[in-house]
């Protein structure tokens, strides 16, 4: 039983009130006690009851959410250190979801450098994790990781990267920084088939407009793959922004897409992309513009959390 | 002249992928001599990456070219300003070549007895219901329906046991369908139950000498509630169900996560310590603070996602299941289909700490896992649900092993993120097939190593 308080200490409590709440436990309960000590075990007993409090998450720091709907459910809430974190650093098992997270991290950050609607990296392995804890509170991951791109299918060549993402830890969240190589990755090259989509769409009278990006059934039609892939490659830009070591973004689903007025001869797209966090397994909905062209690559120019609302649309009866 | 030169620049800067996805075969009809000429023209450049599949041209038969999905509105357009007639022979060749081949498959396999079901497609309740149905009036010797209570909305909970005999033989577990959202796995219980049918009739191996020893109960929809509920609408607040669809506290947020809801940990091991803190016998009165709930991985507050409920069981379905398995008394494993990740896990969840039989239970994993890679290459990652997915506390896989049930086991289907929920129906068959792989497998290790 006491190991079981052990790791549960462990868990939730800075070293200090650990070792101390441990302290009073272990010794027997005969005797006085002197002032400090009482009011180290008041101050710690408190302390472990605000901890285990859940309080309510922040909301994103680019703007205060509507609690509209459905009440808080707010992106990335911050959960409380777990064993995991306390021993993650050193050599990380490269299966284990550490190990993966910082490795999405860093797959964000690719994708907003290097995606377009007809490129977008996914994460095949992690060969090597390690983990240290850096100044300020932030901790630092360094990765070895093989990545494929999603547009060339199952047959598609794994590039071999390495980076290091770090992740800072201050009051107010700020995005993870990311340091990124990857072997063989043409820097310039945009495609043909890039300049065909792009001359395709730039047009005056180009007026895309969709909704259900796959529908529920996983279909998508191939004309509209490439503005998916585009939205995924927006979504990278707010995955990353949002991500801390206790999320895992990725992007399910393109609820609507319109297509706005070319301007400075970019393709101008209003997108509402929904995320799914794996930790919490929230669902997290974005409005996202997003200029691009193969020259330009992509650019996100606003973006707005939004609140979802099972009343905006009434199912069919 | 410079229209065709134009094209000529534009198809030669393809350059040949070897990728057929998104190709497609269109078939001309050259009307004329110009036609011809034209044609011909393009068969010589072979920059263009145009295959043709028909050779020598007239105007009397069609001519079939395979277009790279890259020069397709090139093409298109050259054709139309050059008023050829053409239609889309075939629409996207990567596609039907991946279709083809589980089209090959079905057909190897023996003639079903369920009447023209679409195993390559996504159904609603009712429909998996019917199908249950069909596939036990076809098997009846071997499957049975178990009704084992009701869901919170008062929908039946059904059950298909699978058996050749005997009173409370040592039984597989296996449902699907926990979380609403996660199709491919009500999907692929539905294929399996057909498999197994199908295996056991055909005497195909490990099938019948499995059932000789043991019985199976595959839940296909362990959900049924939140599976309606996913249907209701493509809105994504429906479609992204994942919970069941009790009443909670906060009349605005429904349904509690039934895989956080199990006997296992659910409090956490906070409870412990406070009585501990309060009991202080220097009077330190900590003794109307209420206690707080701690397992890892779950939540509180009935809006969220993974709510674990009031209490341990809260749920109806998760009571239903429990008391049937703690009745019956002899349930060797427990296994549960979830998506997406593509993972094979074992317990814990609720904690870090290894497992007993932690080494057995990861070789079994480890070489499930091969197996389902055997049929098309598809990679799982395999670990406990602590260290692999997330800390989660509640979880169906830890009560059932908690309980005895040694091998017990969650799987993550496909994908691993690029359609995740959404996955397309074109891939059920296959992800259906590669999972059984994996089950065969623990499935024959579990019966030769009764305990």
């Amino acid at each position: 039983m006491l190991s079981v308080i052990h790791t549960h200490l462990e868990s939730v409590s800075s070293r200090l009130c650990y070792a101390t709440v441990l302290r009073f436990i272990n010794s027997s309960s005969s005797g006085p006690r002197s002032s400090p000590e009482r009011i180290m075990k008041a101050f710690c007993s408190l302390w472990l009851l605000l901890s285990l409090v859940e309080l309510s998450p922040a909301p994103p720091a680019s703007q205060e959410p509507p609690l509209v709907c459905r009440g808080a459910t707010d992106p990335a809430p911050p959960q409380p250190e777990t064993q995991e974190d306390m021993a993650s650093t050193g050599d990380l098992e490269p299966t284990h979801f550490p190990a993966r997270r910082a490795a999405q991290v860093a797959l964000h950050h690719l994708n907003t450098l290097h995606g377009s609607p007809f490129r977008v990296f996914g994460l095949q392995q992690v060969h090597k994790a390690s983990a240290e804890d850096v100044a300020a509170g932030g901790r630092k991951y360094s990765l070895d990781f093989s990545v494929t791109d999603w547009a060339s299918g199952s047959a598609g060549p794994a590039l071999r990267c390495s980076a290091e993402v770090m992740f800072p830890r201050t009051q107010q969240h700020s995005g993870p920084e990311v340091q990124l190589r990857c072997e063989a990755l043409q820097q310039v090259s945009s495609t043909a088939e890039e300049h065909a989509f792009y001359q395709k769409y730039v047009t005056p009278d180009s007026a895309v407009s969709a909704q259900h990006l796959p529908d529920s059934y996983g279909n998508m039609s191939e004309d509209m793959q490439p503005f998916w892939r585009l939205a995924r490659v927006a979504a990278s830009f707010i995955m990353l922004r949002e991500s801390s070591e206790n999320t895992e973004f990725n992007m399910v689903q393109v609820a609507s897409i319109t297509q706005q007025e070319s301007s400075e001869k970019q393709l101008m797209l209003d997108y509402v992309v929904l995320l799914h966090d794996l930790p919490s397994q929230e669902i997290v909905q974005w409005k996202l513009l997003v200029s691009w062209s193969p020259d330009r690559g992509v650019r996100v120019l606003q973006t707005e959390w939004q609140p979802r609302c099972p009343h905006a649309t009434k199912p069919p009866n | 002249m410079r229209l065709y030169l134009a094209v000529f620049a534009l198809l030669a800067a393809v350059h040949c992928e070897e990728l057929i996805n998104g190709d497609q075969v269109l078939r001309i009809n050259a009307e004329s001599e110009d036609h011809i000429q034209i044609l011909k023209m393009l068969e010589r450049d072979v920059d263009s990456g145009l295959d043709f599949w028909t050779h020598g041209f007239s105007t009397e038969r069609p001519v079939d070219i395979r277009v790279p999905h890259s020069s397709l509105h090139a093409v298109k357009d050259f054709l139309k300003k050059n008023n050829i007639p053409f239609t889309v022979m075939i629409n996207n060749v990567q596609e039907l070549l991946v279709r083809e081949r589980e089209e090959m498959a079905r057909n190897a396999e023996v003639e079903r007895q369920t009447k023209g079901f679409d195993f390559a497609a996504y159904h609603d309740l009712e429909t998996i219901y019917n199908f249950m149905d069909t596939l036990v009036a076809s098997h009846s010797n071997l499957i049975s329906k178990v009704n084992i209570g009701s869901t919170y909305e008062n929908r039946p909970m059904y059950v298909l046991k699978f058996s050749t005999g005997g009173e409370k033989r040592p039984a597989i577990w296996i449902d699907a369908g926990i979380h609403a959202r996660e199709w491919i796995s009500h999907a692929t219980a539905v294929w399996l139950a057909d498999r197994i049918a199908t295996d056991f009739k055909e005497n195909r191996a490990p099938v019948p000498s499995i059932l000789s020893k043991m019985d199976i109960y595959l839940m296909i929809v362990a959900n049924p509630d939140g599976y309606v509920f996913t249907h209701r609408s493509p809105n994504e607040f429906y479609r992204l169900w994942r919970k069941s669809r009790s009443a909670t506290s906060n009349p605005k947020c429904q349904g509690v996560d039934l895989n956080r809801n199990w006997d296992a940990e659910f409090g956490g091991t906070f409870i412990l310590l406070f009585s501990l803190v309060a009991t202080d016998p220097n009077g330190f009165a900590l003794l109307n603070v209420p206690t707080f709930s701690l397992g890892p991985g779950a939540s509180d507050d009935p809006c969220a996602e993974d709510y674990r409920g009031p209490s341990a069981q809260s749920e109806i379905e998760v009571k239903n299941i429990a008391d049937f398995i703690m009745s019956h008394g002899n349930f060797k494993s427990f296994m549960t289909l979830h998506s997406y990740k593509q993972l094979l896990m074992y317990p814990y969840g609720y904690s870090g700490t290894d497992a007993p039989d932690r080494t057995e239970l990861h070789d079994v994993a480890s070489q499930a896992s091969k197996a389902l890679n055997s049929w098309h290459g598809t990679v799982y990652k395999v670990g406990s649900i602590f260290h692999i997915i997330e800390p989660a506390s509640g979880a169906s896989v830890d009560w059932a092993y908690q309980r005895g049930i040694k091998y017990s086991f969650a799987f993550e289907l496909r994908d691993t993120g690029e359609y995740g929920f959404l996955l397309p129906a074109n891939q059920i068959v296959s992800t259906a097939r590669e999972t059984w792989y994996a089950l065969r497998y623990i499935m024959q290790y579990v019966c030769d190593h009764p305990y």
